[in-house]
């Protein structure tokens, strides 16, 4: 049910201009919203279409037979389709409309200077953040930035996010994942300390979504329609975004007709590389880090044991070896797994071992970390603050997180979940302070794969433009 | 096909075993299957409720409740496991429908175990849901549940008033009164069906309605043990 929070008669476009909601989560008595929909300021939309003999659902663009379901409806004594794919965002089914906002369209404010963010950029980043001011003064369609791990990509935003709210834009920061809502929202505000901001991901408390300057996961756009005049979408590589082909119709949704749409990256998926190559998406490359120094080059390394030796959780000496002759052993660990079951059940084993070797004092200084734990905030806040000197972790610490001194080893970096994208985002977390702009990144195998190879050659390249 | 609950594909397993049967494609995967956890073991014998006991301290004190002790026992398949609270919230809570496949085989097998002494003669009834939750949901899971058994079902209760009863004490939920209302006499024996036993209150007031109205005997059959 809708919660109940009363909103004023002459602020209701605030709230439901660019929105396609559910009769209950609108948070209208029966009369009030009867009196929007006969003066048609709500329009009722059917959520479910049959098109050329398939099923498409509205709200997230399903149309795989399989996602859809049927349920018997006790009030209307018949049976209703309904979609399973967005079923997390509430059940829309035939038995329901969804009811798009027609009335008066919101004039956002024109700020003056919304920015006071008092940092500068580097000569990389701010051609980047040029390019992004441009697009969207000119409302260019849209961009893509590719910049390296560790460009400084937030930053790069600012000066784009302050031309938009100079010009009285709508703007929308999505990402795939709440971690990254939740780490974004506060530099956001501190960025722009005078400009209404909320956060959107399952389970935040700020659910109106409403303000000026929304940052979201990717998710909470499938509740938008015509909504943002700048929207910029972070990470279109990573999963969910990449896989899930109802996010890129979201987010296509929920944005105006005429607007900007900014995409980040730091490896752009072939699909999107051909379209640079064929010159149909216009891009700017950010070869630097912003302290300068080149991307640690991963150095791959045969393992003739290593399946045989996992399975028996037990580690290859290569990598013990190695583990002894680190060229700095004072940096933290971080050690990829391909799988929750590999992450918790080397932790002994490795615990064992790195109590030996000297690198852990106590037990407690190893942990491993996977997308179900629950505990993974607490934790990845312990490494950081270097309460926990080794980490084990599944590809969810593949990208997002920011480390300063880390040495970062993949064991079986030849397994299908470690793709192309995956191996340059992990190698990404070494070397990102200025500190210490270096750090060894090993990837264990027992046979090269070509994701491997393309990993280490795209890096490479990429160096190579950045004149290194 | 692909598994109902992680959309991951289905590889069926051609063995000697079922290569001659046409056995119907299982709802769910392997994987997800294992994640449910079947109640075995010792077990109360009138609530299900893992226990050493033949029959648990709650059952003992419900012996005594004389207006209460209106149910002959309670057969409950599932524990209440992290996987089957997040397929509960979804089917459920999220109104997703198609996830109570899951159960059917569970349902009827386990019903055909435990209850096939009381003959066709019997009929079940589902516990009904409040007119709110109704409303929000569309349709009543405990009814879904008596689609898959091999008996008759009949909505013979309603639901007078539909308070949390999360919200209440457990004292203030075993004094409350009655909330449902019966809508025919019957003479058969009952077997009650619902999706959870929890405290077991609600299936004795429903009984306890069953059995003033001219029922013999009434039981109890829920998919989780909570
Ligand atoms: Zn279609
Ligand atoms: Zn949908
Ligand atoms: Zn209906
Ligand atoms: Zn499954
Ligand atoms: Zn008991």
């Amino acid at each position: 049910m809708a919660n109940k929070i009363t909103i004023k008669q002459d602020e209701y476009h605030l709230h439901f201009a660019g929105k396609l909601l559910l009769r209950r989560e609108i948070p209208l008595d029966d009369t009030a919203f009867k009196q929007l929909l006969a003066t048609k300021q709500f329009t009722p939309l059917k959520p479910i279409k049959e098109k050329n003999f398939h099923l498409h659902c509205e709200r997230c663009g399903n149309e795989k037979s399989s996602l859809f379901g049927k349920f018997p409806c006790t009030q209307c004594e018949s049976t209703h389709v309904y979609c399973r794919k967005c079923i997390e965002m509430g059940r829309v089914s035939e038995c329901e409309k969804l009811y798009l906002w027609t009335g008066e369209k919101p004039i956002w404010p024109r700020h003056e200077s919304p920015c006071t963010w008092e940092g500068s950029l580097t000569a990389a980043q701010q051609k980047a953040a040029d390019r992004i001011v441009s697009a969207i003064r000119i409302n260019e369609k849209e961009t893509l930035i590719w910049a390296v791990c560790g460009a400084g990509k937030t930053e790069m935003l600012f000066p784009g996010i302050t031309e938009a709210l100079i010009c009285g834009k709508r703007v929308c920061l999505a990402t795939p994942r709440a971690d990254v809502v939740k780490e974004l929202y506060p530099r956001l505000q501190q960025a722009f300390r005078a400009v209404t901001i909320q956060a959107l991901y399952g389970g935040s408390l700020d659910k109106a979504g409403t303000a000026q300057l929304i940052v979201t996961t990717t998710h909470q756009l499938l509740r938008y329609q015509e909504a943002f005049d700048v929207i910029i979408i972070d990470e279109i590589d990573a999963f969910p975004f990449h896989a899930d082909p109802s996010l890129p119709y979201a987010a296509n949704r929920a944005k105006k007709s005429e607007s900007t749409t900014v995409y980040l990256t730091a490896t752009p998926r072939s699909k999107q590389r051909k379209r640079i190559q064929r010159k149909q998406l216009p891009h700017i490359f950010v070869p630097l880090r912003f302290h300068g120094k080149p991307l640690p080059v991963p150095k791959a390394k045969m393992c003739f044991s290593l399946k045989r030796d996992l399975q028996n959780l037990t580690i290859p000496k290569t990598i013990i070896n190695w583990l002894k002759n680190r060229k700095n052993p004072g940096r933290q660990l971080l050690i990829f797994t391909p799988t929750i079951m590999l992450a918790e059940k080397l932790q002994k084993p490795f615990e064992i071992l790195l109590l030996q070797t000297g690198l852990l004092h106590s037990a407690k200084q190893l942990q491993s970390v996977h997308a179900q734990d629950p505990d993974r905030g607490i934790k990845v806040q312990a490494f950081r603050e270097k309460e926990i000197v080794a980490l084990i972790t599944t590809t969810i610490l593949e990208r997002g997180v920011t480390f300063p001194s880390v040495d970062v080893v993949i064991l079986d970096a030849g397994h299908d979940v470690f793709d192309e994208a995956a191996l340059v985002q992990i190698a990404g977390r070494a070397g990102r302070s200025p500190d210490d702009p270096t750090g060894e990144v090993i990837l264990f195998h027992q046979g090269k794969t070509e994701a491997i190879h393309e990993a280490i050659t795209s890096i490479k390249e990429m160096n190579k433009r950045g004149g290194f | 096909m692909d598994c109902i609950v992680c959309q991951s594909e289905i590889i069926m397993q051609i063995t000697w075993a079922n290569l001659f049967q046409l056995s119907l494609p299982r709802p769910i995967c392997d994987e997800c299957a294992a994640g449910l956890k079947l109640l075995g073991g010792k077990q109360c014998k009138k609530c299900s409720r893992p226990s050493i006991e033949k029959i648990c301290s709650d059952c003992l004190w419900w012996e005594q409740q004389e207006e209460m002790n209106t149910i002959e026992f309670n057969h409950s398949i599932f524990s209440y496991n992290e996987k089957m609270k997040a397929i509960v919230a979804t089917w459920k809570y999220r109104g997703d429908y198609v996830l109570g496949e899951i159960f059917r085989d569970y349902v009827s097998k386990a019903f055909r175990e435990r209850f096939s002494f009381l003959g066709k003669e019997s009929l079940a009834v589902p516990i009904p849901l409040s007119g709110e939750r109704i409303l929000e949901r569309g349709f009543n899971q405990a009814l879904q549940l008596c689609e898959f058994l091999p008996i008759e079902h009949a909505g013979i209760l309603s639901r007078i008033h539909g308070e949390k009863q999360s919200k209440k004490t457990r004292h203030e939920r075993i004094t409350s009164e009655n909330p449902f209302f019966i809508k025919q006499p019957i003479n058969k024996a009952v077997v009650l069906v619902d999706d959870i036993y929890t405290t077991g209150t609600t299936l004795r007031h429903a009984a306890q309605l069953l059995k003033q109205h001219g029922c013999p005997t009434v039981y109890a059959f829920t998919l989780i043990r909570g």
